[in-house]
């Protein structure tokens, strides 16, 4: 029993208490960050092309896009970032793309043409879940197909858009910790790291874990707050964390 | 300018195996009121889509004020236009529909001016002017601001009616303006509707208001199972129906 209490390493607070804050740690942090919110810049522009494209009538427009979802939803995330990192630079033999080309890079690139593709079949079914009224009127009045996509259709696509868009999101934040696999040091390379030349595995994990948990409950919330932005009338407007809070402030007592 | 505002000549519409329209034809003057009547099947309202190109025709040509809408005419046949072409032909057409479709992302205002500046490029400010002079004719100029979600369907069918006039139509069609509203907002819109008849606007309305058809229309339209069974003026129409279709329709609504 004696030895077994000797050899057992056991879970100090105080390590976890000192990484936390730690600048590797908190650089790996904004780097995961960095990743999720560039790639999600690129996959919602990307995607909302695609998506379309994808509702296009001409099958040379739609065909196209249909190829792209099929391949880099049905690829798994670290080939494809594999092939975007190690096999490009294989294959492509210009300075001036291998002086420019980071790890970084390929990893916010990959990210960014994987959510273009679930992005894309957000954005379609957004599109499709508006009436075939909302055409009709916008046409009746003398727009064209584009003028109506932009000002007309994809505003209201937008709102049923956000909750799976929050997802997706909140989804790839976690997701770009594959990215160790092409040796980019973010969040979770970071702490696998220090907890090796540590010797301190259980604490950085649950450093790891506490930024992750950070990170998501931000993002959650500001989806939340996002949702009740875009609601249009008040009624439909829901409750979020922040409203309640304005709402007891200002109430004084109101119990809500 | 002698030229009729809307000439359909033998205009023929299928629906998969369904023929919806079989050989349409009928002429609408500059400044008369037309309502067309008919149970529902019996395409009027796929008519009224296909003036404003929104469906395409099968075979047969409609001109509005004298020109093809959606298509040109090449060697005798039908080529459809460019999709700028058609938007441009549109836009001097206006369209009010059966469950109003006015934009939810938008106010009242918003609804209305949104066309104007996209479409015609007026500036905004001059299109705001209009808009609020066109939200006072319709009797809401308290609901600029407001959203579609917050007006009852009579007011949310009126400012589709001056969203509708905010691109200066020399032509309006009217869908079933009336039947997705409770019955006592059928006269605010109707209201609208008939001073927009005074001031001489062409317009053509599939409508079941018999009160407002026989008040305000120049002639009256009967479509069944895709063609006009019969055509009049309100009163030869109504009190003395020709053809026993006609009969039998009238027997059931009046």
């Amino acid at each position: 029993m004696e030895m077994d209490w000797l050899l057992a390493i056991r879970f100090d607070v105080d390590t976890v208490g000192d990484f936390l804050f730690n600048p590797i740690i908190l650089r790996a942090m904004r780097k995961t960050l960095y990743i999720a919110l560039l790639a999600m810049v690129l996959g919602v522009v990307l995607g909302t092309v695609l998506a379309v494209m994808r509702v296009s009538r001409n099958p040379i427009v739609s065909a196209p896009a249909g190829v792209y979802v099929w391949f880099w939803r049905a690829t798994p995330v670290i080939l494809q970032l594999l092939m975007v990192w190690f096999g490009l630079r294989q294959v492509i033999d210009e300075d001036i793309f291998r002086d420019n080309w980071t790890r970084f890079r390929a990893a916010v690139v990959t990210f960014g043409l994987n959510e273009a593709a679930y992005m894309a079949e957000i954005v379609r079914s957004g599109i499709q879940s508006v009436e075939a009224g909302q055409m009709d009127a916008a046409k009746s009045l003398g727009m064209t197909n584009l003028q109506a996509l932009r000002r007309i259709i994809l505003p209201q696509a937008f709102r049923v858009m956000i909750p799976p868009t929050g997802n997706e999101f909140i989804a790839m934040l976690k997701n770009t910790s594959v990215a160790f696999a092409i040796g980019v040091v973010e969040l979770l390379n970071a702490a696998r790291i220090q907890a090796a030349a540590n010797f301190r595995p259980m604490e950085l994990y649950t450093v790891a874990a506490f930024w992750y948990l950070v990170l998501v409950s931000i993002f959650s919330l500001g989806q939340a707050e996002l949702e009740r932005a875009v609601a249009v009338s008040e009624r439909e407007r829901p409750e979020t964390l922040l409203s309640r809070a304005l709402a007891i402030m200002s109430s004084g007592r109101r119990v809500v | 300018m002698s030229e009729s505002m809307v000439r359909s000549v033998d205009v023929h519409k299928r629906f998969g195996r369904l023929e919806v329209l079989r050989g349409v034809s009928m002429e609408v003057a500059r400044g008369e009121v037309v309502v067309i009547i008919g149970a529902s099947g019996s395409g009027k309202t796929t008519f009224l889509r296909c003036i404003n190109h929104l469906e395409r025709v099968d075979a047969g040509r409609i001109y509005v004020d004298g020109e093809l809408v959606g298509y040109r005419e090449k060697n005798g046949r039908l080529v459809e236009d460019r999709e700028r072409e058609v938007a441009r032909k549109r836009a001097a057409i206006g369209m009010v529909f059966q469950l109003f479709n006015l934009f939810p992302h938008l106010t009242a205002l918003g609804n209305i001016i949104e066309a104007p500046i996209r479409v015609k490029k007026v500036p905004r400010k001059q299109a705001e002017e209009a808009g609020r002079e066109l939200l006072v004719k319709v009797g809401l100029a308290d609901k600029l601001s407001v959203y579609p979600a917050q007006l009852s369907g009579g007011q949310q069918q009126r400012v589709a009616i001056a969203r509708a006039l905010a691109m200066e139509p020399k032509l309006m069609l009217f869908d079933e303006p009336t039947s997705a509203l409770d019955p006592e907002l059928v006269g605010e819109v109707l209201d609208v509707m008939k001073s927009l008849a005074r001031e001489g606007m062409t317009m053509i309305v599939v409508s079941h208001e018999m009160g407002f058809a026989r008040e305000v229309a120049d002639r009256i339209v009967f479509m069944d199972e895709g063609v006009i069974v019969e055509e009049g003026s309100p009163e030869e129409l109504f009190l003395r129906p020709s053809q026993p279709r006609t009969q039998a329709f009238l027997s059931k609504i009046l």
